[in-house]
């Protein structure tokens, strides 16, 4: 179980760090085994920073961020390398996590130095033959060859073997689709949900809220480092009750559907009018840090939460 | 019929020889459709987008004829091209948010844009201040440089400033892909709020994303191979696709309310075939789930109804 716990993260821009971007704030969600998590937010609103932070690539502000109870802020050395080998990612652009200059074999070389160094030469190469089986590449026919040489999709499938080269529990993929053609993201997609059959827990990062419907088990919304709404896929995609989920829910070009037509009443319409928010914390929430505060993020039914869309800095409504 | 296209080749000069990007494309674009260009990366949809404007060094005119509003464009004359561009035919760039003058201030470029095209800038300025009204911008970004702008303003800004002398035809070249989608929809919605205010006369949209497409476009055309698949309205394309590689291409899409566990989809096995050396016949040949004997030779571009066009023995 991978658990983020208040997370925080701030970055110093401006002249000499002088002003505080707070790009994620106080983010709680976990990933359990064979779970698909999908965040889900637009550019900005920190998604990119969370995986990076699940990743040790980013330090954590605030909060803690844990696999099965143990924080990972404090790993170091060994302990960390033995973390890698549970947790690991892949990015948005596959060329770029490619060194051009060598053949690809040795994106799983580097592996081998760090973590596979006591194996014999035929035990690597039935254990690299089962990790490219698993994401459906021949050996043969694409480790001799340079980056260039492979299209987006057997790069990214590549990528995604390295991964599971060790005994990766947790997979972080960012936007590991956005660059591939429509004719083959979408079995890169089924990958994952295979490789979801087999036990690993996937946070899958992407602004296409269509492919986080179809892949995912549970949906993370992100407004500006916020999560504004989470829950179970089916019910943040068919009942979603933050406005501004409503309002990314509304804006996705459909392909059956157009845009001005009228869309059927998400979820029943008195349901969606009221807010659920309020009813649960009649009162309005006084300045996070005090003990008594409801919790911006509140359960409005079995594995959804929505944020209030009002309660902002000042805690107003 | 605004715009006329038959036959156009244009192939890119590499060391390795010509790569055949535009490999015989013939079709038509009435006034005030909007024609949606689909297809995967690499297919040629932004090599005919960028050569109706600007066929530049690295390209190669080689047949084909191209007629706007009955003028025939001299588009492997990149000097008499000149008196089109801008006035008749126009194109917004794909990364058109990288497409502005960094060291410039917008008003400023705007203005030696538009001197550059023999046009003084006081007699569009107050058509500029409308249009940026029309797009949710405020006068004063003209005063500003491009780095102060988010990247959806920069976007409608381009849009503004294309379309500024009222083309006869506007290029669209991927416009919403680097956009968030709330973003997305409002440029989508732009354009077409410019047809309707006849601030152009036709469009081609370019992209690679056929659900904005289905949205906005009239007419959408599926490019493969350098080569067009098929043209028809887009109603039509959606649910009777008489193309193969159209059919699974948008069968592979996923859609809200379409999930993994539920209901699989499938994408299409295979990989285009290298332009440099196109095989002969149907280029879709090798991932063509019907491909049969007669698909060694070239299927013809054929209009197998009113209005529905495609290349395909099995759709004829």
């Amino acid at each position: 179980m991978l658990t983020l716990d208040r997370v925080n993260k701030s970055y110093r821009v401006g002249l000499f760090g002088g002003t505080e971007l707070r790009a994620v704030r106080d983010v709680s969600f976990d990933i359990g085994a064979g779970e698909v998590v999908s965040l889900i937010g637009e550019s900005g609103s920190g998604k990119t920073t969370i995986g990076k932070m699940i990743l040790r690539l980013l330090v954590v502000n605030g909060g803690s961020i844990a696999v099965d109870g143990v924080d990972i802020a404090g790993l170091a050395g060994a302990e960390l390398r033995a973390y890698y080998r549970r947790v690991q990612g892949v990015f948005q652009d596959p060329f770029s996590s490619c060194n051009p200059i060598f053949k690809v074999d040795h994106l799983f070389s580097v592996v081998r130095g760090v973590y596979f160094g006591g194996l014999s030469e035929a035990d690597w190469r039935r254990k690299l033959a089962a990790s490219l089986g698993t994401v459906n590449l021949e050996p043969g026919q694409v480790l001799h060859k340079y980056p260039h040489q492979l299209s987006g999709g057997q790069v990214q499938r590549l990528l995604i073997a390295r991964a599971l080269l060790l005994d990766t529990q947790f997979l972080v993929a960012d936007e590991i689709i956005s660059m591939l053609d429509a004719s083959t993201r979408i079995d890169v997609l089924n990958l994952l949900g295979d490789l979801k059959a087999r036990g690993l827990g996937i946070l899958f990062i992407t602004h296409d809220l269509s492919l986080g419907n179809y892949i995912s088990d549970r949906t993370v919304i992100l407004r500006r480092g916020r999560v504004v709404e989470m829950g179970a896929t089916p019910k943040v995609f068919g009942n979603p009750l933050h406005p501004y989920t409503r309002m990314l829910i509304a804006s996705v070009p459909l392909l059956h559907r157009k845009w001005d037509e009228a869309r059927p009443a998400a979820g029943d319409g008195a349901a969606a009018e009221r807010c659920v928010y309020h009813e649960m914390y009649p009162r309005t929430a006084p300045a996070r840090g005090d003990g008594e505060a409801p919790p911006l993020l509140a359960a409005v039914g079995d594995d959804h939460s929505v944020a209030c869309s009002r309660a902002d800095e000042e805690g107003g409504c | 019929m605004s715009l006329q296209v038959t036959d156009l080749r244009v192939y890119y000069r590499t060391l390795a020889g010509d790569v055949k990007a535009l490999d015989g494309v013939t079709f038509g674009v009435a006034d005030g459709e909007i024609m949606g260009l689909a297809g995967e990366s690499g297919c040629g949809k932004s090599t005919l987008g960028n050569s109706l404007v600007r066929i530049d060094g690295r390209m190669k005119y080689v047949a084909g004829r191209v007629v706007l509003d009955g003028v025939e464009l001299p588009i492997a004359d990149s000097d008499e091209m000149d008196h089109f561009r801008y006035h008749e035919i126009s194109i917004i760039p794909q990364y058109a948010m990288s497409a502005l003058n960094p060291t410039r201030k917008i008003g400023k470029m705007v203005a030696e844009l538009v001197e550059s095209r023999r046009t003084p800038f006081r007699e569009v300025r107050d058509e500029l201040a409308r249009r940026l009204d029309l797009v949710g911008l405020t006068p004063d970004v003209l005063d500003r440089y491009p780095i102060e702008l988010s990247g959806g303003m920069k976007q409608r800004m381009v849009m503004v400033i294309s379309t500024l002398l009222n083309p006869s035809l506007l290029i669209a070249d991927e416009i919403t892909s680097a956009l968030d989608v709330s973003s997305q929809k409002a440029v989508a919605q732009t354009l077409l709020e410019f047809r309707e205010r006849k601030f152009v006369g036709s469009m081609i949209v370019v992209t690679h994303d056929v659900s904005i497409l289905y949205q906005i476009a009239d007419t959408l055309t599926v490019m493969y191979a350098g080569k067009l698949a098929e043209k028809a309205a887009t109603d039509v394309i959606m649910e009777r696709p008489r193309h193969p590689y159209t059919h699974l291409l948008i069968s592979s899409l996923p859609e809200i309310g379409i999930r993994f566990a539920e209901k699989r989809l499938s994408g299409i096995p295979g990989a285009p075939p290298s332009l440099l050396n196109p095989p002969a016949g149907c280029r879709f040949r090798d991932r063509c789930p019907l491909a049969f004997a007669k698909c060694a030779e070239e299927p013809p571009w054929v209009e197998i109804e009113p209005g529905h066009s495609a290349a395909c023995w099995k759709a004829s």
